[in-house]
C-alpha cells in the first residue's frame, strides 16, 4: 500500500497534473480570498470555500481521470493483478496520494487566516467557523474524489473518465437547485423515479456486461415504486426534494460555510468516501470476472 | 510447482480454456505452444490471477490461487504478452516500486535491483524514462521485473514477440540462465524457439492440452518411418536395378528427371538407415548420386497436426497409446505428401472437428502396415 502511495505521488509531480490541480485550487482560493478579505474587508474567510466550491467540478476529474483508466490503458493493470498485494490495497494507496495531493492547496489555504487577522481589528475573525470550515471542505473534496476514482476504474479510456466524472459532479453541484425546481405531485415523482431507476440499472448493466443483472435490478427498483404510486400515491408527494435533498453533498457543505458545525455531516462525507473506495475495489475485482 | 486442475474459462459461450490439466515440475523450462487464440494467454494470465477461472483449481506451491492469491502470486513473476511499464518512470524506479511491491526489504532492495538488471543487462539505460528506451529493452525492463525477487515460478507470455534477431537470441539465452534457479513457463508460437530453449512442451488448441512431452519424445513419437529422396546421376533402369539389391525399402517411387538424371522416394522400414547401402549400390551400377534428403517429422509437423483437429477426448497420459497411433497416421499424411505440404494440414481447421484427416488413397501400402506399428507409443 505504501508502495503505491509513493509512486502515485511522485506521478503526479512528475507530469504536470499534480502541479495543474494545486495550481487551479489556489489560484481560485486566492482570488476568491483577495476579493472577499482584502477588497470588502470581510473576516469571513469561510464565505471564500463557500465561492470556491463550483473548482471541484474541474479539478477533481483533472487529478482523477487517469488514476484506474491510464493503468487499463497501458495494460499495467496486469503487473498489479500479478504481484502480491490485495486490490484493496492498490485502491486505498491510489486514494490515499490523491487525498495527499489535495491536501497541499488546503494546508496553504490554512496559512491565510493568519494573514487575514492582521487586517482585521474588529475582531469578528473566527478561527473555529474558519478551519471547521477548511475541514468541511477538505472532507467534501475527498468524497468527491472517491467517486471521481471509481468512475475512472470504469472505462480505459482517459476522457470519457473526465467527461462522466465531470457531468457526475455537476449533478452533484445542482442537486440542491434540483431538488426544488422538481414538481412534488406523485404522477412527475414517479416518472423521475423511473428515470433514475433506468439510469441506475444502465450503469449495472455496463458494469456486469449482463442484460439480465440490468433488468433485475431495473424491476426490483422500479416494481415498488409503481406499486406505491398506484397503492398509496400520498407517500410519493414530496419524495423528491428528500431524495435529493439527502444526496446533496454541496449543500451539507454550504452548512460549514455559514458558520454551523455538523459531526453528522464530516460523518457523512467519510461514508461516501469509503463506500465510492469499495466499489473502486469490485470495479478492479470484476474486471478479472470478465 | 504448478498443479492446474480441470481449468475451465468461458467468454460468454466462448470457451478460450476447456477442462485443462497439467502438472509442471520445478526446475524445467517450459514451452507454451499453440496457434494464436489457443487459450495460452488466457491460461497464464488465470495461473497468474489476473483473470478468474469459471472453473477449475490453480495450485503454486501448494498454494490456490483463488483462496490464497496473495501467497500464490509471492512465487510467481510474471510477464505479461505487453509488458505492464510506466512509462513515466525510469527502469531503476518501477524496478524499486515492483520491489516494495513484492515484500523485498528496504535493506536487501538495492542488491536485488542491481542483480536482475546486470542479468537483463539493464545498467546503462537505468536513469533513463521508461518511454524513451528501445523495445528491446522496455522488453528487458519487463523480463527484470518478473524475475525480481526470486520467485521460483517465472511466467513468460511471448517474450520475444516484435523484438529484432539480435534481441531474440539474448532474451533467449537469458530465458535459458534463468532455469538454473527457477522454473520457467513461456509461450509462443515459433516453434524452434521452443524446440531450443524447453526441456517440457505443452501444446495446446482450443483450450485443451494436446501433447506434454519433452521437444525429442514428441519429435521421435512421429518418426516412424524416414523417407528418402534421392536425386540421381543414371538413366532410371540403372536407378531401378541398383534399388532392387537394397533391403528394407517398402515402397519406392521413380521418376525420369531432366538431363539425365532420375528422381527416387524410398520410404523404408522404421529404424533402417540405408543410406550407405544406397550409396554403394548406386555406385556399382554406374549412378552417381547428386543430391540426397532425408525427411523426419520436425517438430513443426508435430505441431500442425496435433493443433489442426481437435481430437475427440483430450490426451491425458492413459490414453496415449491409442492416440499416439491416430496422430501417426496424420503425421504419416504430411511425411508422404498425401497431404501436398505442411500446411494442407491446417485445412481441418475449417472442416467439422470429427473428421478425421485419414488417406484414401488405396496406393499407399505403408499406410496399413503403419496403423499396426506402435512400438514407440511408449515415449508418450
Amino acid at each position: 500500500m505504501l508502495a503505491m502511495f509513493k509512486k502515485e505521488l511522485r506521478s503526479y509531480f512528475r507530469g504536470v497534473t499534480g502541479f495543474v490541480f494545486i495550481a487551479l485550487l489556489l489560484v481560485v482560493l486566492g482570488l476568491y480570498a483577495s476579493m472577499i478579505c482584502f477588497s470588502y474587508g470581510s473576516p469571513h474567510y469561510e464565505y471564500v470555500f463557500y465561492n470556491c466550491s463550483f473548482i471541484f467540478l474541474i479539478a477533481i476529474p483533472v487529478l482523477t481521470m487517469r488514476s484506474f483508466s491510464e493503468e487499463r490503458r497501458q495494460k499495467t493493470d496486469q503487473l498489479l493483478y500479478s504481484l502480491p498485494v490485495s486490490t484493496a490495497q492498490i485502491v486505498v494507496g491510489k486514494y490515499l496520494a490523491m487525498l495527499c495531493v489535495f491536501a497541499i492547496p488546503i494546508l496553504v489555504a490554512c496559512i491565510y487566516p493568519l494573514h487575514v487577522r492582521l487586517y482585521d481589528p474588529s475582531g469578528l475573525l473566527s478561527y473555529t467557523a474558519i478551519y471547521s470550515a477548511i475541514l468541511a471542505f477538505f472532507c467534501l473534496g475527498a468524497a468527491l474524489i472517491s467517486i471521481g476514482m471509481f468512475i475512472s476504474s470504469l472505462t480505459e479510456n482517459v476522457f470519457v473518465s473526465a467527461i462522466v466524472s465531470f457531468v457526475t459532479l455537476l449533478i452533484c453541484y445542482l442537486m440542491g437547485q434540483l431538488a426544488d425546481a422538481f414538481p412534488d405531485a406523485p404522477s412527475a415523482t414517479t416518472i423521475v423515479f423511473a428515470i433514475m431507476i433506468f439510469l441506475l440499472s444502465l450503469l449495472a448493466f455496463f458494469m456486469t456486461k449482463s442484460v439480465t443483472v440490468g433488468w433485475i435490478s431495473f424491476l426490483i427498483m422500479e416494481v415498488p415504486i409503481v406499486v406505491i404510486s398506484f397503492a398509496k400515491p400520498t407517500l410519493l408527494e414530496g419524495l423528491l426534494p428528500k431524495v435529493f435533498s439527502v444526496l446533496s453533498m454541496f449543500d451539507r457543505f454550504y452548512m460549514f460555510a455559514d458558520g454551523m458545525f455538523d459531526v453528522k455531516v464530516i460523518i457523512y462525507f467519510a461514508s461516501i468516501s469509503v463506500l465510492f473506495t469499495l466499489f473502486t475495489v469490485q470495479s478492479m475485482e470484476k474486471r478479472r470476472w470478465i | 510447482m504448478i498443479e492446474v486442475r480441470n481449468l475451465t474459462k468461458k467468454y460468454g459461450d466462448h470457451v478460450a480454456v476447456d477442462d485443462l490439466n497439467f502438472t509442471v515440475e520445478d526446475g524445467l523450462i517450459y514451452g507454451f505452444l499453440g496457434p494464436n487464440g489457443a487459450g495460452k494467454s488466457t491460461t497464464m494470465n488465470i495461473i497468474t490471477g489476473c483473470l478468474s477461472a469459471t472453473s477449475g483449481e490453480v495450485f503454486i506451491d501448494g498454494h490456490d490461487i483463488f483462496k490464497e492469491p496473495r501467497k500464490a502470486k509471492a512465487s510467481i513473476g510474471f510477464l505479461p504478452e505487453q509488458p505492464p511499464l510506466y512509462l513515466d518512470m525510469t527502469p531503476l524506479e518501477y524496478l524499486d516500486f515492483v520491489a516494495e511491491m513484492k515484500g523485498v526489504r528496504k535493506k536487501d532492495r538495492p542488491e536485488a535491483i542491481n542483480a536482475v538488471m546486470e542479468k537483463t543487462g539493464l545498467i546503462d539505460v537505468r536513469n533513463r524514462l521508461i518511454k524513451n528506451i528501445s523495445k528491446g529493452y522496455k522488453q528487458r525492463v519487463g523480463l527484470a521485473q518478473a524475475i525480481l525477487g526470486n520467485p521460483k515460478v517465472i511466467i513468460l507470455d511471448e517474450p520475444t514477440v516484435g523484438l529484432d534477431p539480435a534481441q531474440i537470441i539474448e532474451i533467449r539465452a537469458l530465458i535459458k540462465s534463468l532455469a538454473a534457479e527457477h522454473t520457467v513457463i513461456f509461450s509462443s508460437h515459433i516453434l524452434s524457439e521452443v524446440s531450443e530453449i524447453c526441456q517440457r512442451i505443452l501444446i495446446i488448441s482450443q483450450g485443451k492440452l494436446v501433447a506434454e512431452d519433452t521437444p525429442e519424445n514428441l519429435e521421435s513419437r512421429f518418426v516412424t518411418t524416414p523417407v528418402l529422396t534421392v536425386s540421381v546421376k543414371g538413366s532410371p533402369d540403372a536407378v531401378c536395378a541398383g534399388l532392387q539389391t537394397l533391403e528394407g525399402v517398402t515402397d519406392m517411387q521413380i521418376t525420369e528427371g531432366e538431363n539425365g538424371t532420375t528422381e527416387a522416394v524410398l520410404t523404408c522400414e522404421k529404424g533402417v538407415d540405408i543410406k550407405e547401402a544406397l550409396a554403394l549400390a548406386m555406385l556399382q551400377n554406374g549412378c552417381l548420386i547428386l543430391r540426397l534428403e532425408e525427411s523426419r517429422a520436425s517438430l513443426e509437423d508435430v505441431f500442425i497436426v496435433l493443433t489442426a483437429q481437435q481430437p475427440a477426448v483430450p490426451v491425458p497420459q492413459a490414453d496415449a497409446a491409442e492416440a499416439g497411433t491416430a496422430l501417426e497416421v496424420d503425421a504419416q499424411t504430411v511425411l508422404d505428401g498425401t497431404a501436398e505440404s505442411a500446411y494442407d494440414a491446417y485445412a481441418p481447421f475449417d472442416k467439422p472437428a470429427d473428421e478425421p484427416e485419414t488417406p484414401d488413397d488405396p496406393d499407399e501400402p505403408d499406410m496399413t502396415a503403419q496403423e499396426g506399428g506402435e512400438d514407440d507409443a511408449g515415449n508418450v
